[in-house]
């Protein structure tokens, strides 16, 4: 238990003494060699954790204090759960920090040494944030820790202040998934209604037991879910994921790739428990996240960024993994979020190290990169193929029981979309990979390999990538769950053919040249218009907050200032009015108000007597 | 002469002062009208007092006369720094505390 305290201490202890020790911030490194330090400490910690479970032998632990007591017999209590799911994201979350931090340390060593100990102590600020939901053992612990995970993002996002479109996006950001968090909030007041309990183990306990409502727990899990929405940019709060790459690369791999954007699924898969008793919730929860893998998939297929194919490529496997969770099989999805984890990392920091390398996002300004940047295109590769779902690598494994899971689930619709959609990833990682290290166009400037502080990170990640599929039996373990139903060879052969298939359409079109994609672009004039306009959701965001928003604002600011200033104002005007006419009494000569106190003197007087 | 009369007399003084005060515009006039108000009061305590064959009335008389003396010296100073200040010591004139 003492280790749970390391995980979430050291980070913290780290933020506070950035934030409190302006010299130390100012120093820049010293910050960053802090941090480090600190993930270091975490990760052992939380490691320590965790080995017990992934062994198989672990037995969950919780412990508690009293934060607020409450009249009856309810209290509010802070504590920290323990148990293989905890422990191994923890781990996961831990691992993926530091190796970002490490990368950092070289993508971030042109910044000005204070701009480096903000960006350190954020990136403390957002681990102890990250730590404290994972570990939470009662759900209002982890909404206080989501707004703060939430924060973390925000200040993460706008680094690069001075951008304005760096601040529009944080600010985006921290607005949609608040839009989600209002529902986190009512959520959490119907399932107090319906349990009288936040804590996990006792929601359990109870829900086993039948001494719950049904109805208004499904209904704030209803609500917790719309929370879960926002974080994991499910459609259609995904709008705000590609914008967040205006934040530095290791930032989008730690956040908006590993970990933050997995926690909304980290919630859902935590409470799979109560979900299996709201079945047409998880029927929702289903449609959305295939709606989401497949529209974000199709968006990632024209974009020019690198980073914002990335940022599609995540919103689309955040949609996989909620549906294996609507499906009824959380821990194919928390495989999956393991596994995409490590590979989507990987992407985004050879990302990061192609942005180092050329200063452009741009696909079309890459290309023949693998030969002068031989272990960022080895990267890639190992990366695009994960994702892909290439046997033997992870995204194999864990793709592969996500469709299994759907499949046998009873959902052959849900699962031809999702194969689909795997045809799909398959395609825009192959285009990205061969736009950017491969092609018959040389990019411009003089690109070169990243210094070894930034390698080494991506060649763990790589190696991740490449045997996450060995934890495919330690999941259903963490999780306390059955083995899982075998999938047929038919699904794995199917989900492998169409993810080759995707690899070769993407071979023929932009390395082979078979095919021009610029005219099947033309061709499908409609299509890629819809595509081009990211099917016009962010204008419906922008046509609700113009015409609907304002219109109502206005309608309550005129009420405001036409009816309620009025009355107000009203009474201000008739009170001068009166007092214009009074003051003429008080014309300051002594001897009218004596006339007047004689006068109240006789009055008085005479009332006395007159009684 | 009996306590009735005194004490009509004492009326007659305060209401005298009373009109003073009201009526009078120069300053010193309206500070003299108090006087006379405060010696009709002083008057009054002393008859009713010694009707009863009481001193104390006496005394507490003797303490409002000290009292008065310091009240007239205040006032007096008041009056002066009035004429000094605003060139005037007539009452009307001295307004400045007009809504």
């Amino acid at each position: 238990m003492t280790a749970a305290f390391f995980v979430l201490g050291s980070p913290l202890a780290a933020f506070a003494a950035i934030a409190l020790l302006p010299p130390l911030r100012r120093a820049g490194r010293p910050a960053a060699y802090l941090t480090v330090a600190a993930s270091v400490v975490s990760l052992a910690a939380a490691l320590t954790l965790a080995l017990p479970f992934l062994r198989g032998g672990g037995t969950p632990v919780e412990a508690s204090t009293l934060w607020a007591p409450l009249g009856g017999s309810g209290a509010l209590r802070f504590g920290i759960l323990v148990d293989g799911l905890s422990a191994s994201m923890a781990s996961l979350v831990a691992l993926i920090a530091l190796l970002v931090q490490v990368y950092s340390l070289a993508y971030m060593a042109g910044e000005s040494r204070p701009a480096l100990g903000r960006y350190f102590a954020y990136h403390a600020l957002f681990a102890f944030a990250m730590q404290g939901l994972v570990l939470a053992h009662n759900l209002l612990q982890t909404y206080v820790f989501w707004e703060l995970v939430g924060l973390g993002s925000y200040l993460l996002i706008g680094f690069y202040w001075e951008k304005p479109e760096a601040g529009r996006a944080a600010l985006k950001a921290f607005w949609t998934t608040r839009l989600g968090d209002v529902g986190f909030a009512l959520g959490l007041l119907a399932i107090w209604t319906a349990a009288g309990t936040f804590t996990f183990s006792e929601l359990f306990e109870k829900t086993a037991a039948g001494s719950i409502a049904m109805a208004p727990l499904a209904l704030g899990l209803a609500g917790l879910y719309l929370g879960a929405m926002g974080k994991s940019a499910q459609f259609p709060f995904h709008v705000w994921l590609p914008d967040a790459m205006e934040g530095p690369t290791p930032v989008s791999a730690l956040i908006h790739a590993a970990t933050m954007v997995a926690a909304g699924v980290y919630l859902m898969v935590r409470v799979s428990p109560l979900l299996a008793h709201a079945p047409a919730l998880s029927a929702v929860i289903l449609a959305i996240g295939v709606l989401t893998a497949l529209l974000a998939g199709s968006l990632a297929l024209i974009e020019r960024d690198l980073k914002r194919v990335l940022a599609y490529s995540t919103v689309s496997q955040l949609g996989m993994m909620m549906a294996a969770v609507g499906a009824g099989a959380p821990e194919a999805a928390y495989f999956h979020l393991l596994t995409h984890a490590f590979f989507k990392a990987l992407l985004f920091l050879v990302a990061g190290s192609v942005l180092h390398a050329l200063h452009t996002g741009d696909l079309f300004s890459m290309g023949r990169l693998a030969g002068k940047m031989p272990v960022t295109a080895a990267c890639f590769a190992v990366g695009a193929l994960a994702l892909s779902g290439v046997p033997p690598l992870s995204g194999f494994f864990s793709k592969d029981e996500i469709l299994a899971a759907v499949l046998l689930g009873g959902h052959p619709i849900a699962f031809a979309l999702l194969l689909a959609n795997a045809g799909l990833t398959a395609f825009y990682i192959g285009r990205a990979f061969l736009l950017a290290m491969g092609g018959d166009r040389e990019a411009a400037g003089h690109p070169h390999e990243s210094p070894a502080l930034m390698t080494a990170p991506m060649i763990v990640l790589a190696v991740g990538a490449v045997l996450g599929g060995l934890l495919a039996g330690v999941v259903p373990r963490l999780l306390s769950a059955g083995e899982p139903a075998h999938a047929p060879i038919a699904v794995a052969t199917a989900g492998t053919l169409v993810a080759l298939g995707g690899l070769a359409l993407a071979w023929m079109g932009y390395q082979r040249r078979s095919f021009d994609p610029g005219r099947i672009r033309a061709a499908a004039g409609p299509l890629t218009t819809l595509l081009e306009r990211r099917y016009f959701v962010d204008d419906a965001f922008v046509f609700v907050y113009r015409r609907v928003y304002l219109g109502v604002a206005t309608a309550v600011g005129w009420f405001d200032r036409y009816v309620l200033d009025g009355a107000v104002n009203a009474l201000s005007w008739g009170t001068w009015q009166i007092a214009g006419r009074l003051r003429t009494i008080a014309n300051g000569r002594a001897q009218d108000a004596l006339y007047a106190l004689v006068a109240g003197v006789i009055l008085l007087v005479w009332l006395a007597l007159a009684r | 002469m009996s306590l009735t009369a005194v004490l009509y007399l004492a009326l007659a003084m305060f209401s005298l002062g009373l009109y003073g005060v009201l009526a009078r515009r120069h300053v010193v006039a309206v500070l003299l009208s108090i006087e006379l108000m405060f010696n009709a009061a002083n008057l009054a305590i002393v008859a009713l007092s010694w009707s009863r064959g009481l001193l104390s009335g006496v005394v507490l008389v003797l303490f409002s006369i000290a009292i008065t003396v310091a009240e007239v010296a205040v006032g007096l100073s008041l009056v002066l720094l009035a004429a000094r200040r605003g060139k005037t010591t007539v009452l009307d004139d001295l307004s400045e505390l007009k809504g």
